[in-house]
């Protein structure tokens, strides 16, 4: 047998006509044409991993979006609102607007004014080379198994959709995604992640729409889903088109997590910590070319993140009502370790993070099915490049200029960035296969964020906010919080009876565990830093200033009309924010 | 937007819709008039037509609103 015909099996759900090829193979081509254009382009440290900070907002702002909405965006969360119900909705409101808005009107400024290259950045200057050293190493493990986790589900989805192996699209996706990267730096991934954002409205937006159409209505999903529940005798059916009425206790919801956890733990502690620390996403709003884009850059991002459910938990909601099997039973998904087992390859399950790819294949034919297919592979490897440029800049700035070669001039930073571009799509290919061994795609990712993102948060906003706070105090609580994160992770995995503790309660799944965990570690993190700053020198005022509130006189954007104004819009989209928290209550 | 040179974002954007939805309709227009013997569901909405078509409208207009000879005049008109 040839071996190239090995690349695709005998069983796809669906298969592809010449104009869905055709519509693949034009993205492929276009945003590799991007990075060659965009080549001349990244000739300084600046161009290349600052894309020269002369984005204007709307562009930094679809960028800063989009840079989140790859993968694990649309089927993680997909899949996650078919496991959870419109719980996973909390991750999109709670868990994003508020935490955006603080960044755009709070922190933005301090990471303005002084024009730091990253996070870690600002840290070593807060706090000192120790600070920055554990949160660029942390920050470095995590984007590379996230660039892992992008491919690892593009390489799910061309398998369920296409019948792909799953090595062969890992190849694929990660020579494009070097290639352009490397050619064009950040000012590349930021052209294809906007390009990313309309492609992916573009070939998901009718799933719901065609699945509202099918399903009758709102009123008519969520009488199906409890037809469908009641009927598979699923605890709590009902709960599972209820935002916020069924969170009074663990055991009322299916997520097994109660309004504590979600408030404090997401939307105070995950959320903050990654809207607002994660250098992913901040890097695309350091790249505005002004305070006043750089304000509302988050804010067109916060406006766009609140419609994203519409694309992303939808579908998962339309599956848990409408999908059959062919015989017409009703197709219950499963976890992907069932799924990919023997048994249930067998006898044919899908699991839980394929709900979109069925959707998508139960309503689109010909050319609308290579536009959703495109729109998947551009939000896998946008995802991939931004994960790759963060962690490329993170790593020329704040590994080898900082502890390598301190004295690295422009040119060698650029060529060391080409250089570990390639190198980080090497190590993210080694991590796809890691993932591949996780339940949930999103439990992992979260469970990450958790180790790194949560604590991080403290040592920041700490650090922003507190001039007492020492260089001491920011390294022990940075580290205190990341090893106690790590330690309740795996004091759970060896002893599940310890989730009783970590997560107050026998009921909890993963997602509810992940975010107690995130809690307690900001906790630790925060009372670690208090408590040695105490105990140690504080900096003075004087090399505080630019960086500490108090101490930093805040740029002003200039006089703006009120509808140019960032607080306006930031007033108006926590207004939409609280209507959809009582729409959906 | 200026970084890309004569080139802007929103011109590729438009390229790539304007490309898409043109496949798209086209395939739409075909498969009225040559129906497929399989449909997917709600297969008589014919959403490749109508999608299709607002995707090539959304891309024509990007695609010359941002084209590269309207960027220079602007570029230069503004220098």
């Amino acid at each position: 047998m040839n071996p190239a015909l090995l690349f695709f099996s005998s069983s796809t759900l669906v298969h592809l006509s010449t104009v869905d090829l055709v519509i693949i193979v034009f993205y492929f081509a276009l945003v590799l044409s991007i990075g060659l254009y965009l080549k001349g382009q990244a000739n300084t440290g600046e161009d290349f991993f600052m894309a020269g900070r002369e984005m204007t907002a709307w562009v930094a702002g679809l960028a800063f979006l989009s840079a989140n909405l790859g993968s694990l965006e649309l089927m993680g969360w997909a899949g996650n609102s078919y496991k959870y119900g419109i719980l996973a909705a909390h991750w999109y409101w709670i868990g994003a607007i508020p935490a955006m808005l603080f960044l755009a009107l709070v922190m933005m400024p301090f990471y303005h004014i002084c024009k730091t290259h990253s996070v870690p950045g600002y840290l070593k200057l807060r706090f000192g080379p120790g600070a920055q050293a554990i949160s660029s190493i942390s920050f470095a493990f995590m984007t590379v198994l996230m660039s892992g986790i992008n491919m690892y589900a593009m390489a799910v989805v061309m398998r369920v959709v296409l019948g792909w192996d799953l090595n062969f699209s890992i190849l694929i996706s990660s020579l494009t995604v070097a290639a352009y990267v490397a050619l064009g730096g950040l000012r590349s991934a930021i052209f294809n992640e906007v390009l990313q954002f309309f492609l992916i409205w573009a070939g998901a937006l009718l799933i719901p729409i065609l699945g509202l159409v099918e399903a009758g209505g709102w009123s008519g999903l969520q009488a199906k889903i409890l037809q469908n529940l009641t009927e598979l005798h699923v605890a709590n059916p009902g709960s599972y088109t209820h935002l916020w009425s069924t969170l009074g206790s663990f055991s009322t919801n299916p997520m097994g997590i109660n309004w504590v956890g979600i408030v404090f733990g997401l939307g105070a502690v995950i959320s903050m910590g990654y809207w607002t620390t994660d250098f992913l996403v901040v890097q695309r709003v350091l790249s505005a070319k002004d305070l006043r884009s750089a304000e509302l850059a988050p804010i067109i991002g916060a406006a766009f993140k609140m419609c994203v459910p519409f694309i992303v938990i939808l579908p998962g909601l339309l599956g848990l009502a409408l999908l059959r099997d062919p015989q017409g039973h009703l197709l219950r998904l499963v976890p992907a370790d069932v799924a990919w087992s023997a048994q249930g390859q067998a006898q044919g399950l899908h699991g839980y993070d394929e709900v979109l790819p069925l959707m998508l294949a139960r309503y689109c034919g010909p050319g609308l099915l290579g536009l959703g297919i495109t729109a998947l592979i551009a939000g896998f490897m946008s995802g991939m490049a931004g994960n790759v440029s963060a962690f490329t800049t993170v790593w020329t700035y704040d590994i080898y200029a900082t502890l390598i070669n301190k004295n690295a001039s422009d040119d060698s930073k650029v060529r060391m960035g080409r250089w570990v571009t390639v190198i980080g799509v090497v190590i993210s290919i080694g991590t796809a296969y890691l993932v591949m061994q996780a339940q949930s795609i999103m439990d992992y990712v979260q469970a990450l964020f958790s180790f790194f993102i949560a604590p991080l948060f403290g040592t920041v906003i700490l650090g922003m906010l507190w001039k007492r706070a020492t260089p001491a105090g920011g390294w022990a609580g940075l580290l205190a919080g990341t090893l106690s994160s790590v330690g309740m992770y795996a004091w759970v995995k060896v002893d599940p009876g310890a989730v009783r503790y970590v997560a107050l309660s026998m009921d909890a799944q993963d997602q509810a565990q992940n975010m107690f965990r995130a809690l307690w570690c900001c906790l630790i993190c925060v009372i670690v830093t208090v408590v040695v700053s105490y105990l140690t020198k504080p900096k003075p005022d004087s090399e505080l200033k630019d960086l500490v509130y108090g101490l930093t006189p805040i740029p002003k954007t200039g006089h703006v009309s009120m509808i140019h104004s960032p607080v306006f819009w930031g007033v108006v989209v926590a207004v939409i924010f609280i209507i959809l928290q009582i729409v959906f209550w | 937007m200026k970084s890309g040179g004569a080139l802007s974002i929103w011109f590729f954007t438009g390229i790539c819709l304007g490309v898409n939805g043109l496949l798209i309709f086209a395939n739409g227009i075909y498969e009225l008039i040559h129906p497929p013997d399989q449909q997917v569901v709600l297969g008589n909405l014919h959403a490749n037509v109508w999608w299709g078509g607002i995707l090539l409208v959304f891309g024509l207009l990007y695609s010359i609103r941002f084209s590269p000879a309207r960027e220079r005049k602007r570029l230069s008109g503004s220098a």
